[in-house]
């Protein structure tokens, strides 16, 4: 790759506070919308008298459910996973039931944020307090209170007959597990939990939306799709894809957590009825309290392996909170559970549970970092047991290019076992550890994605270019749209602005999400740089009179091929652009595609911690992250990648959690006592780039924004346990929780 | 309608905080108030920002140890050579509020009429014996600082009262303090215990007095005298610190919540207090 410089496009106005995210935009006109949100973890709706609230001067409109369409329950494709659009619809605007505390009941919109706080206490709601549960382990309970009537337990035979909170059972199965353990020299079964954590990104969700006379509605949001903004809110209002233009904002973190709508359609409502454009930005308590936090789950490992280390059985189950309704990640976490390892014989069996939480929304690698925190962590203890060296241990069964994926697959070209390699030669790995010290290894895995994308090369007469693309860039991606079309083209990174276009400006592109940008936009933005060049050595040969094939395009200028005898000069890019008008018009490359062959991407984590054998509290000392990149374009952002995903696993290990009382009511609705670690609280995070190139991709690129995620609840946890002698299998390792259990 | 003033006089606010229609709010560094206000957990109708008096922002040095305005920033105190040196404890225990930003601004006077029973720098204050000036209707009085704080949000202080500064006694010449509290994380949070050790040192090396004052552990900041008995007429040696450890776990009444639990606040009050007493004990031998 070419040179380019450390930051991003538009780095200035982010640290300048000058970049527009969706909080900053405003309209004429434009008013403001509130939320009303319920009080009950659990309760049926008698009913709602907006009339008081409707009267009160400087309201302009105010919406229930029953401003929006009942749909049917019925799963379809769309966003990263299938979607139910009943459930997204009832998730924004309670219809019926409230089943989390702060699910949205209501909508004001006002011409202040005062007047619209002070409608919300007019309007009354009628509520009948119904019996609520929390737990997931609770919930799956026969005689626990049920979120949905209507709820069957899929995946189950026979059907069954009465509802449950358990909304899917699913099973992979890999060789005959039964006899695999019976050949084994020793079983180990270990049973852990994890906390529901949230994405924590600093952008609260925030939109404008303005319907116009004619319906045509428009809106800027943040997110990280705006196509998947315009097919929800579309499929939610019953409106035509064509009379919704999305407009994205800078966005402000993501994670996951914004592939969906929450407010979107409650603007979009409040604005039809109200004629006015309107803007709502959420608190941070209706953050917490109200958008998708990852699951917490429950899972029970067993391993079987021979004395030398073979793994030859397996199996994982695994229960994960969806929130108050189903689509947690429990299909990801039994597919990735033991994804990283040749294992003849292997089960996993995965329960979807129903709680009264807000409902779930993806967060990097969906559902896999619980599900290697457990078997991390059983293979760390498997180690200690065999008197092996956890690294060897990893190597001895490490999935390679051919191995058999329990979800189905052989693996292509991976580099997993390079990750353990460089571990294990790296110097972390050699440092001694002082009293009280202990060190943690782990490894993790994600399938990562491809899917459709568009890019359109668009050259300027001055012979720069601009890129246009249809993702949010939450991790660097414009950098890298900008340095693929500049290597295309043979110019310069400085000449080639990357953009990202509204849903009416550039063909459709899925969301950013499952690590697939700079994998999936990324092969069009070079497919569209390539139709850029082949119309520029057209131009050439329009002005050289010869035939295309006699024009090559090297380092940005067009060159007469090999064997023509040369009286022809040599034409630069900016060349054939300034002249275009007179060789057939503007030179503008576009493509459209849906991508396959997405790399899997494999890491190895090394952590260092400190045990406090009196407080339990645990201080993270040093860490390195070791990921098969593929090939990284921009490896400042791919480090960037690696560190905030460990930071963030980090936080998920140690204290991150929701505390509820009694009432189901979140006590720690803020970043002051929801504990994401702070700045100081971590080392330098290194990031150790390891290169096996995905053939799948122009430049060899892998996804690597969700694997980083992956390993670090175990690389935390098994260092807690060699430092401490004991081990906690119950995140978070809180101090708390930790001093309990040396204190046994 | 908020209302928000200004005045530079005591007696100036003094009044403003008496006019029942204001229902006012006395106002320091903000730091607590603001956040309050604008969660909508408090309703005020006034702000009376005592900032403006001059009496409330002096920091000077008198002939028997420091005068410390109510509204002096945290970031105030840390520079304040003299101070860091005599009461090392009271002024680290004020910078450990908040972060770089909020120290331009948290003051004692608001820390401590805030009455969060895990305010950093009241314990501090209580183990160095300070005492602070509190004005009102009735002219002025001065009283220890452990007699402002009645329970979680609720103060000793009657309507139109308010702190003016803090009287801290000057050191003794073989004496030295330390706070140590307990958070999770690193900064950017809120004591889940905090423990603060005052003791002074006879020319033998025995321990002649000591103030042993815990928060977060009580429905408001505790002097244990308990604890400060185990210490005294001891070389503060590990059977001393033993007692002082268990002196304070018998102190503790902590409630189970967010931030921690019965058990754990109680062990590491003990836990902490030890570690604060050998740093004080440093501290004294080196002053000597």
């Amino acid at each position: 790759m070419g040179r380019y410089p450390a930051g991003s496009p538009g780095w200035r106005d982010k640290v300048t506070g000058q970049a527009n995210y969706g909080a900053d935009f405003s309209l004429p006109g434009m008013i403001t919308g509130r939320v009303l949100r319920s009080p009950h973890a659990h309760a049926r709706i008698v009913s709602i008298d907006t009339t008081e609230a409707g009267k009160l001067a400087g309201v302009r409109a105010v919406v229930t459910a029953a401003d929006f369409p009942d749909l049917p329950s019925e799963v379809v494709a769309g966003g990263e996973s299938p979607v139910n659009y009943r459930y997204i619809s009832c998730n924004a605007i309670a219809r019926d039931k409230v089943l989390y505390e702060g699910h949205a009941v209501a909508a004001v919109a006002a011409i202040s944020a005062g007047v619209a706080e002070q409608a919300l206490k007019l309007i009354r709601v009628e509520y009948e307090v119904l019996p609520h549960v929390i737990d997931v382990r609770d919930a799956m309970r026969d005689d626990a209170p049920l979120l949905h009537d209507n709820l069957y337990t899929e995946g189950v035979d026979p059907k069954p007959t009465k509802p449950s909170n358990i909304a899917k059972r699913t099973e992979f199965l890999l060789g005959d597990p039964a006899a695999g353990f019976a050949e084994s020299e020793i079983i180990l079964e270990r049973s852990y939990t994890t906390q529901p954590v949230h994405q924590g990104y600093i952008e609260p969700h925030a939109c404008v939306a303005s319907v116009a006379a004619d319906g045509m509605t428009t809106v800027w949001s943040s997110s990280q799709g705006q196509f998947m903004v315009r097919e929800f809110c579309a499929k939610l209002l019953k409106i035509a894809d064509s009379d919704i233009r999305v407009l994205p904002a800078e966005i402000g973190g993501g994670f996951g957590g914004k592939t969906t709508v929450y407010l979107e359609p409650l603007a979009i409502a409040l604005s039809r009825k109200s004629g006015r454009p309107v803007k709502m930005v959420m608190s941070r308590e209706e953050v917490f309290k109200a958008s998708g936090p990852t699951s917490g789950g429950v899972l029970q490992v067993k391993l079987g392996a021979r004395r030398d280390g073979t793994l030859v059985a397996a199996e994982c189950e695994l229960a994960y909170q969806a929130g108050a309704f189903p689509g947690s990640p429990a299909i990801p976490g039994c597919m990735t559970a033991f994804a990283c390892y040749d294992i003849p014989n292997a089960r996993t069996v995965g329960y979807d549970v129903v709680s009264n939480r807000p409902k779930c929304a993806a967060y990097r690698a969906p559902g896999a970092p619980m599900a290697a925190f457990a078997v991390e962590s059983a293979l760390d203890e498997l180690a200690l047991e065999l008197g092996m060296d956890p690294v060897e241990l990893r190597l001895k069964n490490a999935a390679k290019e051919g191995t058999r994926a329990l979800y189905g697959p052989k693996m292509p070209v991976i580099g997993f076992v390079e990750t353990l390699e460089a571990a294990r030669a790296h110097a972390h790995y050699n440092t001694p550890l002082k009293a009280n010290q202990g060190r943690g290894i782990a490894s993790g895995f994600w399938f990562n994605i491809g899917g459709q994308s568009s890019a359109a090369v668009h050259i300027n007469e001055d012979g720069t270019a601009e890129v246009v693309t249809g993702n949010p860039d939450i991790g660097g991606s414009r950098a890298s749209m900008a340095i693929m079309a500049a290597e295309v083209l043979g110019i310069d990174y400085a000449k080639v602005k990357p953009l990202i276009g509204d849903t009416a400006s550039v063909g459709y592109c899925f969301l950013t999400g499952g690590s697939r940008v700079t994998f999936a936009t990324g092969k069009a933005v070079v497919e569209a740089a390539n139709d850029v060049v082949q119309q520029l050595r057209a131009r050439a040969a329009k002005i050289w009179k010869c035939e295309v094939d006699e024009v090559i395009w090297k380092d940005g200028v067009a060159h007469p091929a090999q064997g023509q005898t040369d009286t022809r000069t040599q034409l630069s890019l900016a060349e054939i652009a300034a002249s275009a008008a007179r060789t057939g018009g503007p030179i503008s490359g576009k493509a459209s595609l849906n991508v396959g062959g997405a790399g899997p991407g494999f890491g190895t984590h090394l952590c260092d911690v400190e045990v406090d054998p009196e407080t339990g509290r645990v201080t993270v000392l040093r860490y390195t992250v070791i990921q098969d990149v593929g090939r990284a374009i921009h490896p400042g952002y791919v480090e960037g990648q690696m560190q905030g995903g460990a930071a963030q696993g980090i936080g998920w290990a140690l204290n991150e959690e929701y505390v509820y009382d009694d009432q189901g009511r979140l006590q720690n609705s803020g970043f002051l006592d929801y504990r994401m670690p702070v700045a100081s609280d971590l080392p330098m995070i290194d990031a150790v780039l390891v290169e096996v190139p995905n053939p799948a991709h122009p430049f060899g690129v892998r996804g690597v924004g969700e694997v980083p995620i992956v390993p670090p609840l175990a690389a935390v946890a098994n260092a807690v346990a060699r430092a401490s002698g004991v081990r906690v299998n119950d995140l978070p390792i809180s101090p708390p929780r930790l001093l309990a259990a040396l204190m046994k | 309608m908020l209302t928000y003033n200004k005045p530079t006089t005591v007696d100036e606010a003094v009044i403003l905080l008496q006019q029942p229609q204001h229902a006012a709010r006395a106002l320091a560094g903000g730091t607590d108030l603001l956040v309050e206000l604008r969660s909508g957990r408090l309703a005020a109708q006034g702000i009376v920002d005592l900032k403006r008096i001059p009496e409330l922002r002096a920091l000077r040095a008198e002939q028997d140890g420091f005068r410390i305005g109510a509204a002096v920033s945290g970031a105030e105190l840390g520079e304040h050579a003299t101070l860091k040196a005599m009461w090392p404890g009271v002024v680290e225990a004020a910078n450990l509020i908040g972060s770089t930003q909020i120290q331009g601004r948290a003051s004692l006077g608001g820390n401590l009429c805030n009455a969060s029973p895990a305010a950093d720098s009241v314990p501090a204050l209580i183990a160095a014996g300070a005492r602070c000036t509190v004005a009102g209707p009735g002219g002025r009085r001065e009283v220890p600082v452990e007699s402002i704080v009645t329970g979680p949000g609720k103060t000793s202080l009657v309507s139109g009262e308010f702190v003016v500064d803090f009287v801290l006694p000057a050191q003794a010449a073989r004496g030295g303090d330390a706070y140590l509290r307990f958070i999770p994380r690193t900064e950017m949070d809120i004591a889940v215990v905090g423990v603060a050790v005052n003791l002074t040192l006879d020319a033998a090396g025995v321990c002649t007095t000591a103030r042993v004052a815990v928060g977060a552990v009580a429905p408001t900041a505790r002097l244990v005298d308990a604890a400060g008995a185990a210490l005294v007429g001891t070389t503060v040696d590990e059977t001393a610190l033993n007692a002082l450890m268990a002196a304070v776990r018998a102190a503790c009444a902590p409630i189970n919540d967010k931030r921690g639990t019965i058990e754990f606040r109680t062990h590491v009050a003990g836990v902490l207090a030890g570690r604060a007493a050998k740093i004080a004990l440093d501290r004294a031998r080196s002053r000597a």
